[in-house]
């Protein structure tokens, strides 16, 4: 499974595998506590399609696509 | 012996304590609770990045607790963020090293904070922590074994309800207990690899530096994508970088990914040490918080709610501040008219009294009541919780052009006033992000504008077009900003505003219900600050434009004026005296002549050839220029410029009739009437751009620094000018 945090449809929940590359803002992610192992849920997408936000260990948290895009997953 | 001196002096001087914290975990009502009303609030030195200290009194004496910014860890990405490990490093000019870290810790989630905790560890400070929102944690059912984990820890762990006034005793006495016996937090016990790759690091640095620094700023420079801190060194980028990659590579090899390790050994570490601590009793019920979230940002009532809450903020500051501000006038105006005949014997000192000094304070206060109105809701929705999730409604409007979500609510108030719109910008964690919606924030049209809007469109467009031209043009005037700028951000972001791109991951903190005290405090500080840092110079721009409207005022003006009147009029001195409506027109002929008279009427007349591409006569170049330190004093000008006197409003006729029948005096276009479409829509468009508003540039240089007020201003200025000539140009080639 190719899925990444942007392509999990809303409500479901996956493991993060890996991160692409390791940007400011997935060390920000893996600093929260978004390591790969780590169960993730999508709660929803904002009305305009974008930030999308999701919910780890009872942390609610939003990010882009364009960031969502790097983070890999795997079926939980 | 220089050291003896200083650590003398060091122990004399009260105990420095530091509170840090992820965002959103009570922080700032803790200190609040813990120092109420001996705090404040400055800048640290040499940089805009504000800084809250308190005193807070021990049992033994007393100690200052500094409030830094809520962070997950010390990893920087930006100079705000960066402040964290200066100060805890003792890195910032003429400030001590703390005595003492409390680190508050959210009690519902106590491994990822304990995070930045075990990062501090490697500072050497000695620490307690705070086990906070305990009752929240105990309503989900977590049972937390606080003795366990100070066993584990080695210092001090205390469940805290920062909401609850009872917690204030414990948490002092607990601070002054580590104060007297500190104890520290034991570092993670980091492999081989990233300890070798560590000193390698330090080997390369130029000489001196490494004793400088202590293994927590290394690791930044090591593990961080994007590290703030190597602006703090003196250290050549090339060098640094190939330093950097080398240490990276010694990580790389073994068998650790440089840019994953800190976080996924912290974690283990943290896991481990934590096993046992934390234990739930039966699964975690669905969140309170997810049961609002699906209402407020659900996918087709989210937005229209969130057009509803600002609607009410929006026309609160608008309305709920007018009466304020009426009174304010009121005041101003009562307290001038009670002053002035005192003063009547010595007219200068009248002048300066009553037209600068009354005027100037008046200037500025007259911003308090819509800056506290703002704040009063910026507080609220912050504390509930609201201003994340309209971030998360709004962000995708704004990311297209760098800005993000978080970016509305100051443009949105920017609206009513620039003022407490540019101050809402500090709720914007991005500073790159915060710098562009501080510099397009003054485009947006306040309600200053509102009057010549109002005149021109009432005596030009409304009665030639109809009411619905005239409503039309009053929403594109009002559209006209917004519309600029957004574009220029766009190009702001890309080719003048270079600092890193921010990580924009934002965590949706629980909902609850706000604390008074806390939204009290926000209010007055706001109100404060801006008095203190901005009142100041506003009162100076006052009385600067007073002087140039008052001087060098040759009495040989007065005698000529009020000789020409009475030989027009075709009366005597006595005559003209004697009749109240005489003696009042001759006054306001008087100023009249005076005003073009006055340094700023000859420099009206100097730069007009400037604003003659968009059909500007100098009269309206003077009001234009007098109109620098404050948009609205247009109005009066021109109501002096036509003789008319001061007292004119946007509504009155006679104002309108004096435009409508103003004509060239001289030049290429003499006889013709000067207010023609295109001249006053190129007014309308260069008020709707221009940076006229004195307290609108105090405040940019206060919260993002001069030079970006000199910016603002030049860049406002050139663009309206542009406007207005453009405006001019197209509309006379349209016919």
């Amino acid at each position: 499974m190719d899925a990444t945090l942007s392509t999990l449809p809303i409500g479901q929940a996956a493991r993060v595998k890996a991160y692409d590359q390791c940007t400011a803002t997935d060390q920000r992610l893996m600093v929260m506590g978004l390591i790969p192992g780590v169960q993730v849920r999508k709660v929803r997408v904002a009305p305009l399609g974008d930030p999308i936000a999701i919910e780890f260990d009872g942390r609610c948290v939003s990010l882009r696509r364009t960031e969502a895009n790097g983070v890999r997953l795997e079926s939980a | 012996m220089a050291d003896s001196v200083a650590s003398t002096k060091a122990s004399l001087a009260p105990a420095q304590v530091a509170l840090v914290g992820n965002p959103n975990i009570g922080k700032t009502t803790l200190f609040n609770l813990l120092t109420g009303l001996r705090q404040r609030v400055g800048n640290y030195p040499g940089v805009t990045v504000s800084r809250k200290v308190g005193v807070l009194p021990l049992p033994n004496g007393q100690a200052e607790l500094i409030d830094l910014p809520g962070t997950y860890s010390l990893a920087a990405t930006s100079l705000d963020e960066r402040i964290v490990v200066d100060v805890l490093s003792g890195q910032v000019p003429g400030l001590r090293k703390p005595d003492l870290v409390v680190c508050m810790i959210d009690a519902t989630n106590v491994v990822r904070n304990l995070f930045l905790a075990s990062q501090i560890a490697e500072l050497g400070i000695p620490m307690i922590g705070l086990l906070n929102q305990w009752d929240t944690a105990q309503k989900q059912g977590l049972q937390i074994d606080t003795g366990l984990l100070e066993q584990r820890l080695g210092v001090p762990v205390l469940p805290c309800v920062a909401t609850k006034k009872s917690s204030a005793s414990a948490v002092t006495e607990a601070l002054s207990k580590a104060l007297e016996s500190p104890t520290r937090l034991k570092p993670i016990d980091w492999p081989e690899a990233v300890t070798e790759a560590t000193i390698t690091l330090r080997a390369s640095m130029p000489k001196g530096m490494s004793d400088s620094l202590s293994d927590a700023e290394v690791h930044r420079l090591l593990f961080d994508a994007n590290s703030a801190l190597a602006e703090r060194l003196d250290w050549e980028d090339v060098a640094r970088r190939s330093a950097v990659k080398n240490a990276r590579d010694r990580v790389q090899s073994g068998g650790f990914n440089p840019m994953a390790a800190e976080p996924l050994l912290q974690y283990e570490h943290l896991n481990k040490l934590t096993e046992g601590v934390v234990n739930r009793a039966g699964e975690l019920p669905l969140q309170h918080s997810e049961s609002i979230d699906r209402l407020l940002v659900h996918r087709g009532w989210g937005l229209a709610i969130f057009a509803a809450i600002m609607y009410v903020v929006f026309l609160s500051v608008y309305t709920w501040a007018g009466p304020l501000m009426d009174l304010i006038e009121w005041g101003k105006g009562s307290l001038q008219s009670w002053i002035s005949p005192m003063l009547s014997s010595t007219p200068m000192l009248q002048s300066l009294v009553v037209d600068a000094a009354i005027e100037g304070v008046g200037a500025f206060l007259v911003f308090l009541p819509q800056i506290l109105v703002l704040f009063f809701f910026i507080a609220l929705l912050e504390d509930t919780g609201y201003m994340a999730r309209a971030a998360f409604l709004m962000d995708k409007m704004f990311s297209w052009c760098g800005l993000n979500g978080k970016s509305f609510v100051p443009l949105l108030s920017s609206y009513a006033c620039a003022v407490p719109g540019i101050m809402a910008t500090r709720t914007i964690e991005d500073p790159k992000a915060r710098l562009a919606t501080i510099l397009i924030a003054p485009l947006m049209s306040c309600s200053a504008r509102l009057p010549v809007y109002v005149l021109l469109i009432g005596a030009f467009i409304e009665p030639q077009h109809g009411p619905f031209v005239a409503s039309l043009t009053l929403f594109a005037m009002h559209f006209l900003g917004l519309a600029i700028a957004l574009p220029l951000v766009w190009l702001f972001n890309k080719f003048l505003l270079k600092t890193r791109p921010q990580p924009f991951v934002l965590e949706m903190p629980r909902y609850h219900v706000p604390k008074f005290a806390d939204i009290a405090w926000r209010m007055w500080e706001s109100g404060v600050e801006f008095v203190k840092r901005a009142g100041t110079v506003i009162f100076a721009i006052t009385i600067i434009v007073w002087a140039l409207l008052y001087f060098p005022r040759p009495s040989a003006v007065e005698e000529a004026t009020t000789q020409q009147f009475i030989a027009t009029q075709g009366l005597t001195l006595e005559q003209a005296q004697a009749d109240e409506a005489q003696a009042a027109a001759l006054s306001q002929a008087i100023d009249s002549a005076y005003l073009e008279q006055s340094w700023m009427g000859s420099m009206g007349r100097t730069v007009q050839p400037i604003f003659e591409s968009a059909g500007f006569d100098w009269r309206i170049t003077v009001g234009v220029l007098a109109s620098f330190p404050a948009r609205e004093v247009i109005i009066s000008t021109l109501g002096v410029i036509y003789s008319l006197g001061g007292d004119v409003d946007e509504e009155s006729h006679s104002l309108q009739d004096a435009l409508k029948g103003s004509t060239w005096h001289e030049g290429p276009r003499i006889g013709q009437a000067v207010f023609t479409i295109p001249v006053v829509m190129g007014i309308m468009v260069f008020f709707a751009l221009c940076s006229q508003c004195g307290a609108t540039l105090a405040i940019i240089k206060k919260e993002a620094g001069t030079r970006w007020a000199v910016f603002s201003f030049v860049y406002m200025t050139a663009l309206a000018w542009l406007g207005a000539v453009l405006c001019f140009q197209i509309g006379n080639l349209l016919g």
